[in-house]
């Protein structure tokens, strides 16, 4: 049966098929700006999308004639689990954890030094930072796009701190790596507080541009400063970490797996920190923070003070990681680029907001898609893929790959209308009354 | 040169560049009357009509020469409509794509964000991809000269340009938005979207035509943007920015205070370029949108949009 609703089902597939061929199409130069448009018209690529598309479509409006046939058996297959035992829900995952953390300590051993190089710069960094960040936007419900400042400032400090001749501007004392990491924690921190301050009273969209701005602000000035921070051309030379201990001496090197360890550690570490930061009293707060801002204050959660606490907790892990990140390799003002940002964003959204674990499969699974698509795509075009499985992400599972089963009820009871999940208020022409 | 020599040629260009920044703000607070949602993706939609307009100068443009007369006059039309509707269709797919389906479910707020930031990636890249990413001049469509001295400011024919078709539509939109029936709809739905569906006004109607319309003015604008400061795969996050922040200044879901708010935006960033470095220029937005936020959230009019106009 041909009605409307189908045909603009058609559209729809026929329009994705176009979307895809473009966007696996051939790239343009800027001599010839529509060059690349054209060509990816008449390729005959194009034509493979587009069938694919019209059997999309076919599969799709199959589905539904066949819903009434099959609907019995999905209903039962989606009947909802009965709630688990405290018990099970406490020291249930404890089998499950122990696999993850095998296969993690196993994998680097049976991968390329390329895929090492990786899993240390892409996922174990940006898996610490998607932790950080989640303690912002998945447990206090704050946005925040500036994020890879914190991580700047992180970087800049170990250089400041750590090495005479890295940048230009440097300490009149040397430190060990490892002393520079409190140092940097708490000036991240610091500078998580200076930013909040003015700006957690407002409205979260107002936040997450406020953020922005100072994202963008903190790379510029890295930029343009020459005789301090080098300016772009980077920053070389800061020392690699190191242990000086009597009895113990062993210092990071080139070898990735070392590093990869040591984030491993860190990263566990961390987990089970905002694990129980979560279940604590802070972590309740901001609970009832995101779900009702209004009626958290009211029962006396004192809501800046939390909000701050949040913003400057996910800044000093963001200080943090840019010490390691800093004392692994090079790095200049364009390691801090707003896209960074944004990835660490869709890792926090991609993995499930408010888990943990959603923050680690997160980085796991987009910077796997990226060193995945390395080889096969120019390394710029990763954002597009980036950027449609965002969307795709929103439009089909908001709570994310591994959602935490709060943010999951928050999510189904804001779309029925009770509540919001998130300390922008209601739903824009939601049912919500408020 | 002191500051006073060139006050007035700042002056002039100041206003130029900020009545840009109101076209686009505009956008951004039509949006936001109407679904107290900040469209993150804007300044994308700013960009693809920039690069929709470029396709029809560079097609139409006959020969190497610079054209002059009704031809350039003709050209310019083709430019800015061409770079409005592809500008309007941008917009139009970003709200099926990016927002309607949120909607649908009346997702959480931060879901309306995420998505756009999605949508905004996917956009740039795919520019990026697609363009190119080097800037992409825009060919002479007229002779630039000086037309006139303003108290000893030069003003070109671009200036003119720019400023002109700005003004026209911000004119056209406030008269819109004031008089027509469907500017009725977007001010009563964004006083109150439950009631205005009670009284007959077809809300989804509203939120796709509010969606063109800022398309449109953004697509136009970001025609005339791109004459002056060439097109590029990321032209749009700058002056996406400070449009924003030129909507917040006037007090964001207001049309009137989103004109105010680029013009002043664009002066205070002009002569801020000129005391400080210009490569600070981007910083003055910045501070300019968070000394707001801390001492005057509402903005300068304040108002929301079903009060306005």
């Amino acid at each position: 049966m041909i009605t409307p609703a189908r045909l603009r089902q058609l559209g729809v597939c026929l329009t994705l098929g176009v979307v895809a061929a473009l966007v696996t199409g051939p790239s343009g130069d800027s001599a010839h700006p529509f060059r690349a448009l054209r060509q990816s018209v008449i390729d005959p690529r194009i034509g493979v999308f587009l069938g694919l598309a019209v059997g999309l479509w076919v599969v799709l409006v199959a589905a539904t004639e066949l819903r009434p046939v099959l609907g019995r058996v999905t209903v039962t297959a989606r009947a909802r689990r009965p709630v688990r035992a405290t018990f099970e829900r406490r020291y249930g995952n404890v089998g499950l954890n122990v696999v993850l953390l095998a296969i993690a300590i196993v994998a680097p051993m049976l991968v390329s030094t390329a895929a090492q190089q990786s899993m240390v710069n892409d996922i174990g960094i940006y898996a610490l930072l998607a932790l950080g960040l989640n303690v912002v936007v998945g447990y206090a419900g704050l946005l925040d796009l500036g994020y890879i400042a914190f991580f700047a400032i992180g970087a800049y400090v170990a250089a400041y701190f750590s090495s005479s001749s890295a940048m230009p501007w440097h300490a009149p004392f040397i430190l060990n790596p490892f002393f520079v990491l409190p140092i940097a924690l708490v000036l991240a921190a610091l500078a998580g507080v200076i930013l909040g301050a003015p700006t957690l009273r407002l409205r979260g969209d107002y936040l997450a541009i406020v953020t922005l701005g100072f994202g963008e602000i903190i790379q510029l000035i890295a930029n343009n400063s020459d005789e301090i921070t080098n300016g772009p051309r980077g920053v070389f030379g800061v020392p690699h970490l190191s242990v000086d201990l009597p009895g113990i001496h062993y210092q990071w090197g080139i070898d990735p797996l070392p590093y990869y360890y040591l984030l491993l550690g860190i990263v566990v570490l961390v987990m089970i920190a905002f694990g129980r930061l979560e279940r604590s009293r802070i972590g309740r707060a901001w609970a009832a923070i995101r779900e009702d801002e209004i009626a958290a204050e009211a029962t006396g959660v004192p809501t800046l003070r939390m909000k701050l606490l949040a913003f400057a907790i996910g800044a000093s892990v963001s200080g943090f990681a840019g010490v390691l990140l800093a004392t692994k390799q090079f790095f200049n003002p364009q390691s801090f680029s707003l896209q960074s940002s944004f990835l660490v964003v869709a890792v926090v959204i991609f993995g499930g907001m408010g888990s943990r674990l959603g923050a680690v499969t997160g980085a796991v699974v987009l910077q796997g898609l990226a060193f995945y698509l390395r080889d096969k795509v120019p390394p710029t075009d990763r954002y597009i893929y980036f950027g449609a499985v965002i969307i795709a992400m929103m439009i089909f599972r908001p709570q994310g790959l591994v959602p935490s089963r709060r943010r999951r009820r928050e999510i189904e009871l804001a779309g029925a209308g009770a509540g919001a999940s998130d300390s922008l208020g209601a739903a824009p022409l939601g049912r919500t009354v408020t | 040169m002191g500051f006073a020599d060139q006050f007035w040629q700042l002056t002039v260009d100041g206003l130029m560049v900020g009545s840009l920044y109101a076209v686009i703000a505009l956008g951004y607070t039509l949006v936001y009357g109407v679904l107290q949602l900040i469209n993150f993706a804007h300044s994308e939609v700013f960009m693809l009509g920039a690069f929709g307009g470029l396709f029809a100068a560079r097609g139409l443009l006959p020969g190497g020469s610079t054209p002059s007369g009704m031809i350039s006059v003709g050209l310019l039309a083709a430019g800015l409509a061409v770079g409005a509707a592809s500008g309007a269709a941008a917009a139009f797919t970003l709200e099926r794509v990016a927002y309607r389906p949120l909607r649908r479910r009346s997702a959480p707020r931060l879901a309306y964000l995420i998505s756009a930031i999605g949508a905004s990636l996917f956009a740039v890249n795919l520019a990026g991809k697609e363009f190119g990413r080097q800037n992409v001049p825009v060919p002479a469509l007229f002779t630039n000269g000086t037309v006139f001295h303003l108290f000893g400011a030069q003003v070109s024919t671009q200036t003119v340009v720019v400023f002109g078709a700005a003004v026209v539509m911000l004119v056209l939109l406030d008269r819109l938005v004031a008089t027509t029936r469907l500017g009725q709809g977007i001010r009563a739905v964004a006083q109150d979207a439950d009631t205005a569906v009670l009284m007959g006004v077809n809300v989804e109607r509203v939120i796709i035509l509010t969606f063109v319309i800022g398309g449109l003015l953004a697509g136009a604008g970001g025609f005339l943007y791109a004459m002056t400061f060439n097109a590029s795969y990321n032209m749009g996050f700058v002056p996406g920015v400070k449009a924003f922040t030129a909507a917040v200044l006037g007090g964001i879901g207001n049309v009137r205070g989103a004109m105010l708010g680029g013009i002043l935006l664009g002066l205070v960033e002009s002569y801020g370029g000129y005391v400080f470095q210009a490569s600070y220029k981007d910083v003055i937005a910045f501070l300019v949108l968070v000394g707001i936020l801390m001492v005057r959230p509402s903005g300068l009019l304040g108002a929301r949009l079903g009060r306005a106009a």
